[in-house]
Order: C-alpha cells, then structure tokens, then sequence
C-alpha cells in the first residue's frame, strides 16, 4: 500500500521534467485530446440525452401537484444535471471507457518492451507517455461535461416537446430560474470534474505502467484501473461537495 | 569498448547473474551466447541500465554508467541503439515514424533530413515501399529489420541486438548478421548480440561470451570456440548435428568424447 504510493508519488513527480522537445509533447497532448476527449463525445452525448429525458418523465410524474408550478420540473432537472448527474455519473462512464482504455494501452507498451525502449532511447517515459494523458484529460473533460449539460437539457426538452408532460416554454423557465446560481453551480461542476480527470487518468496510467507480467495481467490492469478511479472518484465526490456546497 | 565488472544480479532471491565480468570490444561483434534461460536478456539489460545490478559497475568507455546520476545516464543512452527480443516497435507509430522516432526527439534536423535519414536506415535493412504501413502490418522477421533501421538511425556508439535473428528464415538470418557486422565495421561501434545461434556464431563471433545459468563459463572467439574444452559449451556448439557432420569437428567430438571423463 505504501510501496504503490510511493510509486505513484514517483510517476507523478516524473510527469513534469522538461520535455525533451515540445514540439513532439506537443503532437501526443493532441493526439491524447482526441484519442481521451473527442472520442468519447458520442457516447457522452447519447447518455446524457437520455438521462434528461428520463429524469424529466420522472420527476414530472412524481410532482403532480396543481399548486407546484410546472416550471419546477425544469428547475429540478437543472440542479440534478448540473449537480451531480454530469460531472459524476459522466465520469464514471468516462472512468470505464478512458480508464480502461489507458491502462491497456500502456500495459500493453510495458509487455511488449515498448517503455524499456523508449528508456534506452533516453527518452522519459513517464513524462512522455503519461504527462500528455493527464494534461489532455484536464483540459478535455470539463469541455466534455459541458458538451453532456447541454445533450442533457435538449434530451429533456425533447420529451417535453414530444409528449407535452409539461409545455417546453415551462421547461425552459425552469432551467433558466434562479439563473444568478448558475454560475456556482457550474463551477462546483467543472471543479469536480478536472479532479475526476486528474483520478481517472493518474490512476489508469499507473496500472498500466508500472504493470508486471504478461498479456493476462494487461486484463487484471484494466478492470484494477476502472474499479480504483470510480472508487476515487466517488470519494472526491463526497468530500469535494461538503467543502463547496455546505 | 564496454566494460562490465562483477555484476551480479537476483530477483526475489534468486540469483540470475552471478559475478560476471567482461569487455566488449568496439569495431567488433560482441556475442553473448547461452541457452534459453540462462541470463543474457538480463545481463543486457543491467548494462543499459534498465535494470539495476546488485553489485558491479559497467563502463562506458571511460564513464562509469552505473554510478551516473539519471540525467546524465540520458546523455549516454543517445548513443546507445538497442534491438529487443521481441522488436517494441512503438504500434501506435507507422515505421516511418518509428525510425523517425529518436531523430524527432532528440535532433534539430528538418524534415526533409529526417526523411531521408529515415529512408537511408530502412534501406540498409532492405524495407522498401513499406513507411506509411503499422507495425502489426508488417511480418515478423520485417518488424526485426525496422527495428535495427530506428536502431541505427541516431549512428549509435553502441548497438545492442538481442537475438537479432530469431524467428527469421536462414537466408534473412544472414542478410541480418551481415548488416550487424558491416555496420560495426562501417561505424566502428560497439556491438553485442546476444544469439543462441552457432551460426550465427561461427559467422560474425568476433568476441564471445559464453554464460550457463548465469556465470561465465567461457570466453573466445569464433576459431576458438571449435576447440572448447568446456563441458557446458560444448553441449552448446555440438547439439547442431549439422555441424557434427563435418569431419574434422566430427573428429574432434571423438576425441572429446573419449576424455570426457576428465571434465
Ligand atoms: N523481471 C524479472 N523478474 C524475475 N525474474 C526474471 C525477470 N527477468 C528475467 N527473470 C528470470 O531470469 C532468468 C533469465 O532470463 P533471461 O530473459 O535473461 O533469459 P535469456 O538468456 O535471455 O533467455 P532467452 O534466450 O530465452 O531469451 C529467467 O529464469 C527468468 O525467469
Ligand atoms: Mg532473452
């Protein structure tokens, strides 16, 4: 336990020596822009859709109230988007598909002698390999989670539009009620999220890189990395929104 | 010239190298020749560094690598070219830009130089026609080749192949030793190859070393290794029955045979 702290203490603390050539980290923090953000966006979209859509059915048939003003609905849908169904369940999605996506790919570089060749080279692996990851992801992934907020409320309105559960002009009052919170609430959210990006790709890159053995062990690796980052993330979580919401 | 000094070597306990001690030659074909098992991929990789030794020094010419702080092992491992057992071409990179890989990094050339540096490489190995191809594109005994050209392409001081030519039909074996040995000679670098096979080894054994289960149990070269004496070594260079045919080997194996006893 301490001994895979302290190598991970050692993989962070390597990430950020001088590159050897900018230009060239350059090229990999693109190349991980797109291969850790762009990529994902699809699915990002498609889940986010559909959990406003079903977080307005739900929360518009639970509050059939005549004195509750339909606009509520909209309202709730926002804090719940913006909150906590964006930047966290998002990000496990994304814990699971760049998570293991990551520790492969570097797994698969240790087994095959990839990483002992770019160290004979004199190149630092570390900092080549894992630095672009990390610093793609903090960059990428807020920009993905506001990409998600905005599928999320257009898959509500979708519904609204559609089946007419409450007006769309309601919906869209909702959303844009209190609007002077918004500002906070999206920060907390983007906050949140360049923390998870920080845990899933750290984490991921640390099974990978520091894995021993063989093309079974690449499996092992992946699911560790997926499994640790969600745990993690969900502890950041927790603590994240008691330091900056209450 | 590279000097290694009583390295000794154990992982969890178990002793893999034990007080070796040995000088390559520049200008020459160093082997390391053992069987399957016996330590050569480790005793490579304590002389790169990749692997700490638990005791002993290795030299670099003058420089005492082992005891160089990281940043200064850097400056000695651009000149170093390595070939890996199992190639480690970079998959994500095309072979054009894995033999452009260490030009790109570490030189200010331009473009157009790396090209044709890159081009000048893979055409020594004789890969033509195939730079914009992935490395699971390409067959086995290719990703060898391509891995010697981004080897080659920073003109190393030292070069390292381990078993250069596994896995290879026995005419592009050849081709490759040939390679091996015409650019040691060409670039006059320091060259180990770790090999376990005799013909390579009668080919291009300029300077060998023999390790069984780890020690060092014989050094020579490749008129001398006929002629061995040792037990081990000569189980090694006599499995071949190929070469047993030939009659003056065939020869002396009788006469080996008939004093074994004394061994
Ligand atoms: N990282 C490691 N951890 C533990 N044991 C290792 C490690 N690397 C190598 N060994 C052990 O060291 C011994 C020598 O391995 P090495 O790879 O040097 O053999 P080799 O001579 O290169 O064999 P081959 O000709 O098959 O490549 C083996 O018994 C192997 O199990
Ligand atoms: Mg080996």
């Amino acid at each position: 336990m301490i001994r895979n702290l302290g190598k991970y203490m050692f993989m962070l603390y390597h990430i950020f020596f001088k590159p050897e050539k900018f230009s060239v980290y350059w090229r990999r923090f693109i190349d991980e822009v797109v291969q850790l953000g762009v990529k994902s966006l699809f699915i990002v979209s498609l889940m986010s859709a559909f959990m406003g859509a079903v977080l307005v059915i739900q929360t518009a048939t639970a509050i059939e109230s005549a004195w509750i003003p339909d606009y509520t609905v909209g309202f709730t849908i926002k804090q719940s988007m913006l909150l906590e169904f964006c930047p966290t369940i998002i990000s496990l999605i994304l814990a699971g598909k760049v998570g293991s996506n990551i520790a492969s790919e570097l797994g698969t570089m240790r087994v095959t002698e990839q990483i002992d060749a770019l160290e004979v080279m004199g190149v630092n692996s570390i900092g080549y390999l894992v630095g672009p990851k990390i610093l793609a992801a903090l960059f990428i992934f807020p920009i993905v989670i506001m990409y998600s907020m905005f599928f999320g409320f257009f898959g509500g309105g979708l519904v609204c539009y559609f089946t007419e559960i409450i007006p769309v002009k309601q919906y869209i009052l909702g959303i844009r009620y209190f609007s002077e919170d918004n500002f906070v609430f999206i920060r907390y959210a983007l906050t949140k999220t360049i923390v998870f990006a920080f845990i899933i790709t750290s984490i991921s890159s640390y099974y990978g890189y520091y894995l021993k053995g063989g093309a079974l062990e690449v499996g092992k690796a992946s699911t560790n990395a997926v499994v640790y980052s969600s745990i993690f993330i969900l502890f950041a979580n927790y603590i994240l929104t008691q330091l900056m919401l209450i | 010239m590279i000097h290694v000094k009583n390295i000794s070597k154990s992982f969890s306990g178990v002793e893999i190298l034990k007080d070796i001690s040995f000088v390559f030659e520049k200008g020459k074909t160093n082997l390391i020749i053992g069987k399957s098992g016996s330590g050569k991929s480790v005793l490579t990789k304590c002389i790169v560094g990749l692997l700490e030794p638990d005791i002993g020094d290795v030299f670099y010419d003058d420089i005492k690598f082992s005891s160089l702080k990281s940043k200064d092992k850097k400056k000695v491992r651009k000149q170093i070219g390595m070939l890996f057992q199992g190639s480690a071409l970079f998959d994500s990179l095309t072979v054009e830009e894995n033999v452009a890989f260490p030009l790109r990094m570490f030189t200010k050339m331009t473009e157009e130089e790396i090209i044709d540096r890159v081009n000048f490489c893979l055409n020594r190995v004789n890969i033509l026609n195939k730079n914009t191809l992935y490395p699971s594109e390409i067959s086995g005994g290719m990703q060898k080749r391509v891995a010697i050209a981004r080897a080659i392409s920073m003109k190393p001081k030292y070069l390292f192949c381990d078993e250069p030519n596994s896995g290879l039909d026995p005419v592009t074996a050849i081709v490759i030793d040939e390679l091996i040995q015409e650019i040691t000679k060409e670039y006059q670098m320091t060259t180990i190859v770790i090999t376990h096979d005799m013909n390579s080894v009668l080919e291009i054994g300029e300077n060998i070393l023999f390790i069984d289960g780890g020690v060092k149990k014989w050094e020579g070269n490749k008129e001398e290794i006929l002629d061995v004496k040792v037990k081990e070594l000569y189980d090694f260079v006599y499995v071949s029955k190929f070469l047993a045919k030939d009659e003056k080997i065939v020869k002396k194996k009788a006469s080996f045979e008939a004093f074994k006893f004394l061994y």
